[in-house]
């Protein structure tokens, strides 16, 4: 069960003024995945270990002999991130049991990692450090493709989408299969605080991202990250693409606390997918019936989700 | 003082573990190396052992857990063989990429295809180049003994560099040999606490594995190889305190009977034995022959291995590993390499035997001594043989 220490919420005016990834980093303009980190080290604060899987965000924010880093940050690899996440986890509670770890307070240990390197390469780590109990926050930024390598599909890309390696074309689509649902593999686990979050939310996800931390055990956070160098869209257009994602069903947002899932917040009317897919060159190639076909999807998924809140509320 | 016992190999690397007082253990179990973290599960759960022990989903994440407890300053231990080792590959480059002193057990299996159990060199010799300290183990004194001087070694911040201690799967790792256990208390006047330089601490920042551009990149590898070179003269150093506090004598290259020997059999790992046996009988029977024994591999003791064969006519290497399509064995090759530079120097011939857990005997050191002599008056004939091959 979900232990929270802390109910406070963030408060518009009397959020946190520290960065602790830095400006001047080497992120693309107008990046998505960054602005959820921003947010998300806002909502851990300084007493914060960050163990990052090697992606978009591990190259900018790292170019020896600089750092974008202000808390304690280490990149081992691409798909072992929950793994490292763990050591230092163990390391930590072993040391301290002993009288040799410095930080005599609570740390929170979190790693972090794409789509990519979670969803594929680094599932099995990430399942591993889930069933292990260690107390530790994963988060997956999703810009759901592989950016960093120059966009190639992942099992995260969402149907219809056209990357390097899902090209649409005369006999494609671009990508021919739908969006893994990590949240819910995760979920499956059985772990004490799971959420969905989204930095055009950036309350939404600095509470959620807050509950968390505070936590005791793995829990889990998936961050909507706009990307508009791969997914082709104007470099202003992050937030607003982000508020359409949630407005329109494509990326819900929940929790799954306990166990029970709830919609926070519930979109009563949701736009038509339309207005998401529209300022995004990645979908230019969709014909009306596949973005029929793409509404159709979204509605099953999302009245899915919907069912499975209200049958966890009545429990 | 301590006492003599008698003890299963793998337990005794385990009992070496408890004895370094190690902090952390993340593993995997792969045969042969089981008897060693199972019997280190064990001590945790009876609290015997004050460590946080990890039991990951793979090697891949045994070796990156490992990087994470050590990277936050707790002594890490871990032991894998074969696949398992392989499967660490890439983390082996990261862990002492990162210079962090992380001591493996490696107990020597063969590699697929076709799998195999049983021991030889294979696995270790693909993870040759992986910027590991590297030790062969005779005898299970030795993989004790290594096992906590490696720890010392490793953590030396002169060195700051992983340590790997191989040990033959099966035929070292599954056999019952006496022991000289020492007492907790002699252990810990030779292995202190250890005190990590650099740490993941939130109230001292610090980013670890960033990214090396092409103008940094080059240097960070010359200042890592040459705290692996420089770890030479360290290890010499601990075996020599190690020698004064527990009275066994440690060297890079052991020698056997090599005075006045004309062809010198070199050879690493349990198989040492036999090949002892071998020695003596050929003695015996009126031929000049020696051995050597390779027990630091990385770093390489290019000065001890020119000064071991320096006035033998032939070395004969026998190495329980195939570079496929490549000159001969690993051994060979790097010995051959140590030598070349010298103005005499001896014929070096490749042999390779033993693999996936075929038994070397005394007669195929018969053979080998005997190619050799062959080789030393018709010239060589082959780039290397296989031994013990059934045709």
């Amino acid at each position: 069960m979900a232990e929270q220490t802390d109910d406070l919420e963030f408060l518009p005016r009397l959020l946190p003024p520290q960065e602790f990834v830095a400006e001047g980093n080497r992120a693309c303009q107008g990046c998505g995945e960054l602005l959820a980190l921003r947010q998300l080290f806002k909502a851990a604060g300084p007493d914060t270990i960050v163990c990052s899987a090697t992606g978009c965000m591990e190259i900018i924010s790292s170019p020896y002999p600089e750092t974008a880093w202000r808390i304690p940050w280490m990149h081992v690899a691409f798909e072992n991130a929950a793994s490292v996440a763990a050591g230092v986890e163990a390391g930590i509670k072993i040391l301290r049991k002993k009288g040799r770890y410095p930080a005599d307070r609570r740390i929170n240990i979190v790693a972090i990692a794409g789509d990519g390197g979670t969803a594929d390469i680094g599932l099995q780590a990430l399942s591993g450090a889930l069933e292990r109990w260690h107390d530790f926050t994963y988060i997956c930024t999703d810009n759901e493709a592989y950016m960093n390598t120059g966009i190639q599909r992942s099992s995260s890309t969402p149907y219809g989408a056209a990357t390097t390696t899902s090209p649409a074309g005369k006999l494609s689509i671009g990508q021919q299969t739908q969006k893994k649902n990590l949240p819910m593999i995760v979920a499956a686990h059985d772990i004490p605080y799971l959420a969905t979050c989204c930095p055009s939310y950036p309350l939404d996800l600095m509470n959620k991202a807050r509950r968390a931390f505070e936590t005791i055990g793995p829990t889990y956070l998936h961050a909507f990250s706009a990307c508009p160098t791969g997914w082709r869209h104007p470099i202003d257009m992050a937030v607003e693409i982000g508020r359409l994602a949630v407005e329109t069903g494509v990326f819900p947002l929940y929790e799954v606390a306990g166990g029970k899932l709830k919609i926070n917040p519930v979109i009563e009317k949701r736009k038509p997918v339309i207005e998401y897919l529209k300022p995004q060159g990645r979908f230019r190639h969709l014909k009306p019936e596949d973005i029929e076909e793409i509404q159709r999807l979204v509605d099953e998924n999302y009245e899915r989700l919907v069912r499975r809140a209200e049958c966890d509320a009545s429990e | 003082m301590g006492k003599r016992i008698g003890l299963e190999v793998s337990l005794a690397v385990s009992e070496a573990v408890k004895m370094a007082r190690v902090d952390a253990v993340a593993a995997y179990p792969i045969t042969p190396q089981t008897h060693i973290v199972e019997e280190l599960s064990q001590m945790v759960a009876d609290g015997d052992l004050d460590a946080d022990f990890i039991m990951v989903e793979s090697e891949h994440s045994a070796m990156s857990a490992c990087c994470g407890t050590s990277a936050v300053g707790a002594r890490t231990f871990t032991a894998t063989a074969a696949q398992g080792l392989a499967l660490m590959h890439e983390i082996l480059f990261i862990a002492s990429g990162l210079r962090l002193p992380i001591v493996m057990a490696i107990a020597n299996r063969a590699l697929s295809a076709p799998i195999s159990i049983w021991g030889d060199h294979s696995d270790v010799m693909a993870e040759r180049d992986t910027g590991w300290i590297q030790f062969f183990a005779e005898t299970g004194q030795e993989a004790f003994d290594l096992t906590i001087q490696a720890f010392k070694i490793a953590e030396d911040k002169r060195v700051l560099t992983p340590a790997a201690v191989n040990l033959d799967g099966f035929t070292l790792s599954h056999v019952i040999e006496p022991f000289d256990m020492p007492d907790q208390e002699e252990v810990d006047a030779f292995l202190p606490t250890f005190e990590p330089q650099v740490i993941l601490d939130p109230d001292n920042p610090v980013t670890m594995g960033p990214v090396g551009f092409p103008e940094i990149y080059t240097e960070i590898k010359k200042q890592q190889n040459e705290a692996l070179l420089g770890a030479h003269e360290v290890i010499l150093e601990v075996w020599e305190e190690f020698e004064k506090a527990f009275g066994r004598a440690y060297r890079p290259v052991e020698s056997y009977r090599t005075d006045g020997a004309e062809v010198l059999i070199s050879i690493a790992g349990s198989t040492a034995g036999t090949a002892r046996v071998a020695v003596d009988n050929m003695r015996e029977a009126g031929k000049k022959v020696g051995l050597i024994r390779t027990r630091l591999w990385r770093p390489y003791p290019f000065e001890e291995t020119r000064a071991a064969v320096k006035g033998a006519k032939a070395v004969a290497v026998i190495d329980r590993c195939l570079s496929f399509g490549g000159p001969g064995g690993p051994i060979c090759s790097e010995l051959r390499s140590a030598l070349y530079p010298l103005p005499e120097k001896p014929v070096v011939n490749s042999y390779i035997a033993g693999l996936g857990g075929r038994d070397i005997t005394l007669q195929d050191f018969y053979t080998v001594v005997e190619d050799t002599y062959r080789v030393l008056e018709e010239g060589p004939t082959d780039e290397y043989k296989m031994i013990g091959v059934r045709e």
